[in-house]
């Protein structure tokens, strides 16, 4: 498989790997795939003030599931997370360059980072939820 | 000491050809380049006489008479010519019967799909599974044998895990029960000892690029006595090799081969233990070197230059790239065209992940401790950075059960 530049230099130099605590409130975590398919993708984020300021990634797979995680961590740092949900795997094949049969791999790295925020999202509203019954539990209590 | 790059470590795909080889050609493209079917002068005779001498080289090493050779174009035109010739030979003598074939799962895709062919032109096939190990057994061959089978093709060795089945077991019981016995020999012709006598063997296919001569040239041992093997033939024309294969011969590549199997046969033993040394090495290195590794296939079964890995928890194709200055193959989905694991793998019982993660390293001729040694040090360097990018090595460093885990198909 004859890969271009890109590709070989997130596989080569990939950006951001590694994992952050994801019991973290501020932490999101997306894992997609399978290991029977040959691919799985950890994408985290964590969001400060509704804007993505790190994230991080581990991926089992080819060449160019690794370089289209990587390249999605270094696109969502700074975008706030609403921008970061309109990233669509379009965007990564052709960035990458990636030949049709790699398709897959761009629409693994979407799945990934909208899982990491619907994660993210869930853990903000379990919160809210819960600031809320503890201000009820101190209404009521007073 | 420094190691020349690229290593080329896939011996099994293709050899390069041994330059003693190459002087034995040379001549024969431009000196000596009659026809060996002409008959009426010296260029002639001269070509025949070249294309006699490599026939006999190869019945040589079979223990076979030089007649019983039949030169095609490489092992995948022999094995058609073998299962197509046998199977509609049959038919032809005796229309409406369905001929019954025996073959494995884990045969290389030009049985196979010879195979497929003739299950929609009036033949029903049977496909045994294998082992674990890869092996198959005389006993589940002598179990699938019908009154209507005519033809068992088994493998002598497998081209992804180098495991050699039990042929001259399996010869056995074909002889006994009467039915013909091909194998697939491309990868252990001019490798290991074969005899055709002593292993029942009535037919079997060899190709020339495997065993350092030119691509594009194999040959097919047909038997002629006891039982003789009649063929349907597949390519028509002029009655070239006993009608078997029409065609005019291609004599410098027929003179190339039998040089390189005349090479093959005379340093075979001495050959054989150099490589199985490498190999071993290098088995030996990987697996004290690396944990949750594991060879497909059984180790006292392989070829000599063989070696099959799988390195959990790495997707074969992203070591095949890490690992770009050495030529290897793997088993992955994403370097075959189908997207699809390997077949030979899985027939053995391995998980999609481990096809996934296979790596086949073939030795050979040209390959030196040094270049073995480069190979040891980098894997042992790319396994360990890709697994602490891999997901999946970080939930079971966690002591997570991969298999406890809904994993979402995609």
């Amino acid at each position: 498989m004859a890969y271009s530049d890109k590709v070989i230099d997130h596989y080569e130099n990939p950006r951001n790997v590694g994992s952050l605590d994801k019991d973290d409130v501020e932490v999101g975590t997306g894992i997609v795939g399978a290991p029977a398919c040959g691919d799985v993708m950890k994408l985290q984020i964590r969001v400060e003030d509704g804007v993505i300021t790190d994230a991080r990634f581990k991926t089992y797979g080819c060449g160019s599931a690794i370089a289209s995680s990587s390249l999605v961590t270094e696109w969502v740092k700074g975008m706030r997370v609403d921008q970061a949900l309109e990233i669509n795997n379009g965007q990564i094949a052709e960035e990458l360059s990636l030949p049709p049969v790699k398709i897959h791999c761009s629409v693994l790295a979407e799945d990934a980072i909208k899982a990491a925020i619907r994660d993210w999202q869930a853990k903000q509203a379990q919160l809210e939820a819960q600031a809320q019954g503890t201000a009820a539990a101190e209404a009521h209590s007073s | 000491m420094t190691v020349q790059t690229p290593i080329y470590l896939d011996y099994a795909a293709t050899c390069p050809v041994d330059p003693r080889v190459v002087d034995a050609m040379l001549p024969f493209f431009t000196q000596m380049y009659g026809n060996a079917a002409s008959r009426t002068h010296s260029f002639g005779w001269t070509a025949e006489q070249a294309v006699d001498n490599a026939r006999a080289e190869l019945a040589r090493t079979l223990s076979a008479d030089p007649k019983e050779i039949t030169w095609t174009s490489g092992a995948t035109e022999s094995n058609n010519l073998a299962i197509k010739g046998v199977v509609e030979y049959v038919q032809s003598g005796a229309e409406g019967t369905r001929p019954h074939v025996i073959t494995a799962v884990t045969e290389h895709k030009a049985i196979l799909d010879t195979c497929k062919y003739l299950e929609r032109h009036g033949a029903d096939v049977t496909y045994l599974p294998v082992g674990p190990d890869g092996l198959l057994t005389a006993e589940q061959v002598a179990a699938a044998i019908t009154p209507a089978t005519v033809l068992v093709s088994i493998m002598f060795a497998n081209n992804e895990t180098g495991v050699v089945q039990p042929i001259a077991e399996i010869g056995k019981v074909c002889r006994e029960r009467s039915v013909l016995f091909h194998t697939d020999a491309t990868q252990a012709f001019g490798k290991v000892p074969i005899d055709v006598d002593a292993m029942f063997i009535d037919l079997l296919s060899m190709s020339a690029h495997k065993i350092y001569g030119p691509k594009g040239v194999g040959a097919l041992y047909v038997r002629r006595r006891k039982p003789r093997v009649r063929l349907a033939p597949q390519i028509h024309g002029g009655g070239h090799e006993r009608g078997n294969r029409s065609g005019t011969l291609n004599v410098p590549s027929i003179v190339g081969f039998g040089e390189a199997v005349r090479l093959a046969r005379e340093s075979m033993a001495e050959e054989s233990a150099r490589i199985q040394g490498l190999r071993d090495h290098l088995h030996d290195r990987i697996m004290a070197e690396n944990e949750h590794v594991f060879v497909n296939g059984a180790y006292d079964h392989l070829l000599p230059g063989h070696l099959n890995i799988s390195f959990a928890y790495i997707e074969g194709e992203s070591l095949l790239m890490a690992l770009k200055d050495i030529a290897l193959s793997s088993g992955s989905a994403c370097t075959s065209a189908s997207l699809e694991p390997s077949y030979v793998l899985k027939a053995m019982g391995l998980d999609d992940e481990l096809a996934h993660s296979s790596l086949r390293m073939t030795i050979g001729r040209f390959t030196t401790r040094e270049e073995v040694d480069h190979v040891a040090d980098a894997l042992k360097r790319h396994v360990t950075r890709l697994r602490e990018m891999s997901p999946l090595w970080e939930m079971v460093q966690d002591g997570i059960d991969l298999n406890s885990i809904q994993w979402a198909a995609h």
